[in-house]
């Protein structure tokens, strides 16, 4: 009997284009027969922050260890999930409310891996992954504080 | 070796980068802190709260303990904000 493919492409990418969740997803699934499940995760550029009217956010990197962090969290997940294919984008630059800020594709034969692997993914990217925001609005410019909510759903993930 | 610092941390400080040669007796990531908050006053407000200071080498999350002898890059900054 033949084994089920396993193969499972990984695509990270930092960039400062916008993306076609569309296409990254035909992508994905592109030639597979073996896929049943993509969970797709979009992150967007929202207007309000604890009440502050947000005019623009710029999104800072630490280019080489960011690519490097995001790899690190998609080889453990796919260590722990059965994953066919995983796609993380992340912009940086500047962005204005409604605008794409982050994507997180995650591919399985069912649908339970493909959800579990995606907020894995996204509560690390959140808390582990060297990005920084700074938000503007009418009163002034000021950096984004870390919440330590994220840090408690990233801490669910740990093994025990 | 090479420090690189970013977000609120690099503009406390006034640069993004800058190679230093600290001396044997700074062991540590902490020790690297506190030797970098007694050159001036920009420094000294970057690492005012030491606790909040996330440290990288070479790419890789550290702790304040860690070593830092061998070093290529040590990185600070503060915790993230990205996704």
């Amino acid at each position: 009997m033949k084994s089920p493919v396993t193969t499972c492409p990984v695509a990270i990418r930092i960039q400062e284009d916008d993306f076609d969740i569309a296409r990254e997803i035909a992508v994905l699934t592109e030639r597979r027969t073996d896929i049943g499940a993509v969970v797709s995760f979009s992150g967007i550029c929202r207007a309000d922050e604890d009440s502050s009217n947000i005019a623009s956010l710029t999104l800072e990197h630490y280019p080489g260890m960011a690519e490097e962090e995001i790899k690190r969290h998609v080889d453990e997940a796919t260590s722990r999930w059965p994953l066919n294919g995983v796609t993380v984008i992340h912009r940086v630059g500047r962005f204005i409310p409604g605008q794409n800020i982050v994507l997180v594709l995650t591919a399985s034969q069912h649908r339970r891996a493909a959800f579990e692997a995606a907020e894995f993914l996204m509560d690390y990217l959140k808390t582990s992954a060297p990005f920084w925001k700074k938000e503007e609005s009418a009163t002034g410019s000021g950096w984004v504080e870390a919440q330590a909510r994220d840090d408690e759903a990233a801490a669910r993930w740990t093994k025990s | 070796m090479k420090v690189k610092y970013f977000a609120w941390v690099r503009e406390r400080i006034g640069k993004a980068e800058e190679m230093i040669e600290p001396p044997a007796t700074v062991r540590t990531v902490e020790d690297l802190i506190a030797w970098l908050s007694s050159r001036n006053e920009a420094y000294a407000y970057a690492f005012e709260k030491p606790k909040v200071i996330r440290t990288a080498i070479d790419h890789a999350h550290v702790k304040a303990d860690a070593v830092i002898s061998g070093a290529r890059e040590i990185a600070f900054f503060p915790p993230m904000t990205g996704g």
